[in-house]
């Protein structure tokens, strides 16, 4: 439901200088959870933000759901189906409530009040930030936060969530939390969601990793794939999941340890099983 | 702690002012003031006294709050009332010292100052008192509204207002942080004569600008992201409308008026 053709892009006065997109082709398909992946410079931003318009491409085109976003009658259409929520939760809420917040969008759009109320309670409820509707935003954690912003662009009912390194700022419990709340919004609302992140535990959670480098995807496909390729990785700067890694160092040291291992739940398992396959001697 | 400053002063109890719709608490507070720019019998200033009192019963915010907002105008009271005690050159002497003289028209009219700056402080802090920040910025933009048609950008003051309400305690909250940093890395802000302190302050406005600048910038594109596209065709979640409780203000200003008008007629 997303289609970039040879986009590119390049931030203007910055001639000379190289493009942030080049010929970028990538389709995503509506209900997919792709995380994307890159060190910093490589593009991840600017393409976020080609989705909903806030960048038009230069050359190429991009439909999103059906709507070219370089048209800009359609710009505010785009928006409400595409939403965005980025890494610092404090520079992206507007209100003083937490309910007026989620509502903003809604209000933006013009939405009549009854159903405002409804689809901002629906909201909260999802992310489970119904009881928190009337605190004031900056005394939340910064997973509440989050969960917040989250809400905001939910009540619009987007059919696509683009989240910008979102748990950057986040500790350790903050971005479970929005981790969990983004995987239950795949699942059992089918929105498409596009997660950008610099953590390789939550690239692994995806459907789809996308790896991007100088403004070019270099990899994409599914994550015990994309992972079984240390060396590029590593070479891009990137670093591959514990367990991976694990089992990469091993097959390298000539032990069998099997492929596509990227949790450490099956990691311990499949350690387990090439201890019994193997004998203990054998393995040591 | 900076960021325990809290903004306004809203007291959030459940009373017949604080259930009145923005927009009525703030043009019976401009009627207010002007019924008593106009009071000028005694008995005038005993009825608005009277009604005041009245008005801060039912608001059930504590007489401590409110005689909290006294504080910062003390100065000016004593400085008025002083003036206006010794200055006022008519009626007869009371009491004298040098070129100073009290009359008893002074007594009198430093009296009908003071307790008309009291009155006037109380009066106004009721309204920030049972309108949280919020509300009270979506009151201004609907009062504001019929002015949009002569050009007047009401939805922008209004919703410039909200984001610095919104950003007021981010901002404290960063200033704490850079001090901190600051202070870590050997600054020094308590000692020195005055230039010295301003200088000193440099390293920490320097980090808060830049800081400001940058979050007014996400802030912008976040807002795009969300349809923002100015106050036209916009719905609000907030419902402003006038109930039971703006009627009986009504009533009260109504019947405010004739007593102040039966008291100009008797005393005259
Ligand atoms: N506002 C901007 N103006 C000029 N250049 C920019 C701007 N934002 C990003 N760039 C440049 O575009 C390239 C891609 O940046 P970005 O998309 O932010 O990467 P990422 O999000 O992957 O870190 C970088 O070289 C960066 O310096
Ligand atoms: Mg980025």
């Amino acid at each position: 439901m997303i289609k970039a053709e040879n986009l590119s892009f390049s931030y203007r006065g910055d001639e000379g200088a190289a493009a942030a997109l080049k010929k970028l082709n990538i389709d995503i398909a509506g209900g997919e959870f792709v995380a994307i992946l890159g060190h910093n410079g490589s593009g991840k931003s600017t393409f976020a933000k080609q989705l909903n318009a806030i960048l038009t491409p230069e050359e190429g085109r991009l439909t999103v759901f059906g709507i070219d976003t370089s048209d800009e009658g359609s710009v505010f259409e785009l928006r409400k189906n595409v939403g965005m929520v980025f890494q610092n939760p404090d520079n992206q809420i507007v209100a003083t409530v937490v309910e007026e917040d989620v509502a903003f969008g809604l209000e933006n759009l013009g939405v009549p009040r009854d159903e405002m109320r409804r689809r901002v309670d629906e909201a909260l409820k999802t992310v489970r930030m119904y009881d928190y509707r009337l605190h004031a935003p900056h005394l939340l954690s910064g997973g509440q936060k989050q969960r917040v912003a989250i809400a905001g662009i939910l009540a619009m009912e987007p059919k696509c969530i683009v989240l910008d390194e979102p748990t950057a700022m986040l500790d350790p419990s903050g971005r479970a939390e929005v981790m969990e709340t983004v995987r239950r919004l795949n699942r059992e609302k089918g929105i498409t969601i596009i997660h950008i992140t610099h953590y390789m535990d939550e690239a692994v959670k995806a459907d789809r990793c996308i790896v991007m480098d100088g403004g070019e995807v270099v990899m994409d496909g599914p994550p015990a794939e994309i992972f079984a390729r240390v060396e590029e990785l590593r070479a891009l700067g990137l670093d591959v999941p514990q367990a991976a890694e694990l089992m990469y160092e091993l097959r390298k040291r000539g032990i069998d340890a099997p492929e596509g291992i990227l949790r450490s739940a099956p990691c311990v398992e499949a350690i387990a099983k090439m201890y019994k396959d193997r004998g203990t001697a054998n393995v040591r | 702690m900076l960021r325990d400053i809290t903004l306004g002063q809203y007291y959030g109890v459940n009373s017949p002012l604080h259930r009145m719709d923005p927009r009525t608490k703030m043009l019976w507070v401009i009627y207010y003031m002007t019924l008593l720019f106009m009071a000028s019998s005694v008995w005038e200033y005993a009825l608005m006294t009277a009604f005041t009192a009245l008005a801060v019963k039912a608001s059930r915010v504590p007489i401590g709050f409110i005689t909290r907002g006294l504080k910062p105008i003390a100065i000016l009271m004593l400085l008025t009332v002083g003036l206006n005690l010794f200055m006022t050159p008519t009626g007869s002497e009371l009491w004298r010292l040098g070129f100073l003289k009290i009359t008893d028209d002074g007594v009198v009219i430093a009296a009908k100052m003071a307790v008309r700056l009291v009155l006037l402080i109380i009066g106004s802090s009721l309204l920030t008192l049972t309108t949280s920040p919020i509300v009270l910025t979506g009151g201004i933009e609907r009062l504001l509204a019929p002015f949009a048609r002569l050009g007047l950008p009401s939805h922008e003051i209004a919703m410039m207002m909200s984001i610095a309400l919104r950003f007021i305690p981010t901002l404290m909250e960063e200033t704490d942080k850079i001090i901190k940093a600051q202070t870590s890395r050997g600054a020094d802000f308590e000692s020195g004569g005055p230039i010295k302190r301003v200088k000193a302050m440099a390293p920490i406005l320097v980090p808060l600008f830049v800081g400001a600048f940058r979050r007014a910038d996400e802030l912008a594109v976040a807002m795009e992201c969300r349809c923002y596209r100015g106050g036209s065709g916009r719905t609000s979640l907030r419902r402003f409308a006038f109930g039971r409780d703006d009627l009986f203000a009504l009533i009260w200003a109504v019947a405010l008026l004739a007593a102040i008008i039966t008291i100009k007629v008797v005393t005259r």
